[in-house]
């Protein structure tokens, strides 16, 4: 059995977003990570290989700069078997609908029974791209993933809503989007660190994925970006320290009133 | 990506989201902003596009809430949610109504479908839009090229990276310009009463493939606590508040301003309170019309959920706190005798108007 995780490479927010003097993200004083729904994915693939390691092989995909290998030697640290780089200068500035064919383009060169992506990325939030390679791919999709097993050719997975959930079975090929509550992932073992660097990464280029060139990169985007910004924090109110309790009680019961909230 | 003559799309479309047979808040919230946006658009319909079982009886309430044509998919497999019948149903809609614009809401099913659908009918998806305007594209002609700028698009703001950064985004040369619209931000209408809208019984292209999973089980998890998403005064607190019982002082003063008391991540971490209280990025976005932040920091997690509120009030004993930067009002003090001294000044001053 193939296992397939996509795993993204993010900066950490954990620390607190770093700004730089200009008030623009400094993405190089933050962290850069595996996103945390994507490790989640990627420690139930290898909970499942963790049955029967010697027939299920765990292959890790990232698209991104060539310094998101360092993302991939993390999934194989962890226990992946190989790992796949998508890079290429033209397929920068891709949104969501070029992202996922760029990727269904690479996963059409590969074989494997089941995909897992993480649910969202944390620097986007657009729970797009998985969904998307699903589509791209003709496989069932079964997204926010809590629980996931394997029986025969069959996954069945606890799927999240807003009021509750549900069980949900697929035939595979499928593809699942896991949640970050899915497990709890393991971590890097020594010996893993130093095998990771013996394993193989596969760097796929434009010309060794099976899609068109008017679905990858920023031309073929259909959302274009009209304005972006970091976020202006909004003008500051007023902050008084009263001086007792009282005066404290009066000057929001004061506000309220004027506001006709009382 | 197809070739599409994009003159034949026209007006607006809302996904009417139902569960068991009951229409979420995120439709009529869809529909309050689709009514806006056509004021500014040339064809100003607006569909509900209702997909499920035996739901024609929803009709009314979509009019209600400002519907001009409700288009119905009625079908025995569409009755719960599965990704596959769904997008069969919304792609064949698209792809038969031509809708100029196309929401969804942002929720576990919106966020499921909506990608899916987008990726069948070949064209872009905003997510989790916040501001949704018409407009021009791009916002400033270049010059010399003043006949390339489009008008009437549809510009989709949309906060990243936890809330740190806003981008704004067009889909000018494809249709429908899709989006799918975070719950509890958009303005639903007053009903109004007695409306009716066009009804127009449709025939889904449903064809069972191997894309249609089996449910097995659904399991509804059914809340017994508020819903703070509709909650008009939100009394919220944080860590400060120092432990579950000091929880009754905010539920006093949420009590006499009739309101919902909520938390941030601390509050759940720490088993004070339930989940479906929290506000923030990993919790419910919310837009009451006045917030209370008490004893919160302010974390921008936190505040990514709660800075759309009308009129936010802090109060907290630390003055660097970072909620004082997005509070109206700030207050430096101690919130366990700040508060019981504000309910008091509140009944008094709501019991000498009555």
């Amino acid at each position: 059995m193939k296992i397939v995780v996509c795993i993204k490479q993010v900066p950490d927010t954990a620390g607190g977003v770093k700004f730089k003097a200009d008030g623009t993200l400094d993405r190089g004083a933050m962290l850069a990570i595996m996103n945390p729904d994507d490790k989640a994915g990627l420690e139930a693939a290898l909970r499942i290989k963790d049955t029967d390691p010697e027939n299920i092989k765990v292959t890790a995909v990232t698209m991104g700069l060539p310094k998101a290998d360092a993302v991939l030697r993390e999934a194989m640290a962890m226990g992946a078997d190989d790992g796949v780089l998508i890079t290429d200068r033209v397929l920068g500035g891709a949104d969501t609908w070029a992202t996922s064919s760029t990727i269904a383009g690479a996963l059409k060169n590969m074989e494997y029974d089941l995909i897992f992506t993480g649910r969202q990325a944390i620097d986007g939030d657009t729970a797009q791209v998985g969904p998307q390679i699903a589509e791209h791919l003709g496989l069932p999709c079964i997204s926010y993933a809590k629980a996931v097993e394997v029986e025969g050719d069959t996954v069945r997975v606890k799927r999240q809503f807003d009021d509750g959930y549900m069980i949900v079975t697929a035939k595979m090929p499928c593809l699942v989007t896991a949640l970050t509550e899915l497990n709890e992932a393991r971590y890097m073992t020594p010996g893993g660190i130093f095998d990771a660097f013996d394993k193989e990464v596969r760097v796929m280029g434009r010309a060794d994925l099976d899609v068109s060139d008017d679905n990858i990169g920023l031309k073929g985007s259909p959302t274009k970006i009209a304005k972006a910004s970091d976020k202006v924090a909004k003008g500051k109110g007023t902050v008084v320290t009263p001086e007792t309790a009282d005066d404290a009680a009066a000057y929001i019961a004061d506000v309220l009133a004027e506001k006709h909230v009382i | 990506m197809i070739n599409k003559n994009l003159d034949e799309y026209k007006g607006i479309a809302i996904y009417a989201q139902q569960v068991d047979g009951k229409l979420s808040p995120i439709s009529l919230e869809l529909l309050g902003k689709a009514r806006e946006l056509a004021n500014d658009l040339d064809e100003k319909t607006v569909t509900a596009v209702l997909i499920g079982y035996e739901v024609a009886g929803l009709a009314d309430e979509l009019a209600a809430y400002g519907a001009d044509r409700v288009v119905i998919a009625d079908d025995p497999e569409l009755k719960d949610y599965r990704t596959e019948p769904y997008t069969q149903a919304l792609a064949g809609y698209i792809n038969e109504f031509k809708p100029e614009i196309m929401l969804v809401g942002a929720t576990a099913i919106g966020r499921d479908l909506g990608p899916r659908t987008s990726a069948r009918v070949q064209t872009g998806l905003t997510a989790d839009c916040t501001v949704l305007e018409i407009g021009d594209f791009p916002l400033v002609a270049i010059p010399g090229k003043e006949d390339e700028q489009k008008h009437k698009q549809l510009l989709m703001t949309r906060p990243a990276f936890g809330g740190n950064t806003i981008a704004t985004i067009a889909c000018p040369d494809n249709r429908p310009q899709m989006a799918t619209v975070r719950p509890g931000v958009m303005q639903k209408i007053t009903p109004i009463e007695g409306a009716k809208a066009e009804v127009i019984n449709w025939k889904a292209p449903l064809e069972i493939n191997n894309c249609y999973v089996e449910i097995e089980k659904v399991v509804k998890e059914v809340s017994t606590v508020a819903d703070i998403s509709a909650a008009k005064v939100l009394v919220s607190g944080g860590r400060g508040v120092g432990s579950k019982e000091n929880f009754k002082l905010l539920e006093d003063l949420a009590e006499v301003l009739g309101g919902t008391v909520s938390c941030s991540r601390a509050v759940v971490d720490n088993g004070w309170l339930d989940k479906e209280l929290q506000v923030g990025q990993t919790g419910k976005t919310v837009r009451p019309h006045v917030y209370f932040a008490i004893g919160i920091s302010g974390a921008i997690q936190h505040v990514a959920g709660m800075e759309e509120s009308d009129i936010i009030i802090a109060i907290n004993k630390d003055e660097t706190a970072p909620i004082f930067d997005v509070a109206d009002y700030g207050i430096v003090g101690d919130l366990n005798k700040i508060l019981p001294l504000l309910t008091d000044k509140i009944k008094a001053a709501l019991a000498a108007k009555n």
